[in-house]
């Protein structure tokens, strides 16, 4: 109680400040200029479980990359590289 | 106008090896026969299909990069689409980042491709049993 009346708060544990770390473009960070559809490997970085395309603000990519990616999926996607629909991608 | 352009097609896993190779040289001899000219091609092997088309499980994926006439790309895919042992192809347009990027992939490639066609050879046979019971 005493604490409280001094407006001084006591924490049992330190109080976690939250630091986020700031998302960044993978594509603009490594200079790659052009997103290949031959690579599924890669692009599932950009996918989630069940194959679909990631949003921006979760992959922290920029807007003209995340076209870019999009493309490619799609177009590895018509090539069967990577699946339309599906289930435990990763 | 010359482009350059790059195209992948999936042909049936039922051919064999000749048939296969008379498939790619139909379109690089039509490439050629059109006043296109081909930069680079590679074999990808037979792969298996992250889903099925024409309940097939998995191709043969062939890649060519060529230069060719914007006209002469309705040309190549009407023929794509004529050929039965064609079951999916796609033909891009190459910029010059990607073309940049092309050459890279080829320099990296020179001592990829050995390694990723000896992983696939052994289980090519599997793949084919399991095909042929399907037809």
């Amino acid at each position: 109680m005493a604490a409280v009346e001094n407006n001084e708060i006591r924490y049992l544990n330190p109080p976690t400040v939250d630091v986020r770390k700031k998302k960044y473009c993978r594509f603009k960070k490594a200079g790659i200029k052009y997103v290949d559809y031959k690579d599924p490997e890669f692009l599932k970085k950009f996918l989630n479980e069940q194959g679909k395309i990631l949003p921006r603000r979760i992959t922290g990519t920029s807007l003209k990359f995340q076209r870019k990616v999009a493309q490619a999926i799609k177009r590895a996607r018509s090539l069967a590289l990577l699946p339309y629909v599906t289930d435990l991608l990763k | 106008m010359i482009k350059q352009y790059e195209t992948v097609f999936i042909a049936t896993p039922v051919l064999s090896d000749t048939q296969m190779k008379e498939a790619v040289a139909k379109y690089t001899d039509l490439i050629k026969a059109n006043g296109g000219e081909i930069v680079y091609e590679e074999d990808w092997g037979l792969k298996q299909l992250a889903y099925p088309i024409q309940h097939k499980t998995s191709g043969f994926y062939y890649l060519i990069q060529f230069k060719a006439d914007p006209q002469f790309v309705n040309t190549l895919e009407t023929q794509y689409h004529r050929d039965e042992r064609i079951i999916r192809f796609l033909t891009v347009a190459l910029d010059k980042n990607s073309i940049a990027y092309a050459e890279h992939r080829r320099q990296k490639g020179a001592s990829k491709p050995a390694a990723a066609v000896a992983e696939q050879a052994p289980a090519e046979p599997e793949v084919e049993t399991e095909t042929n019971e399907e037809e």
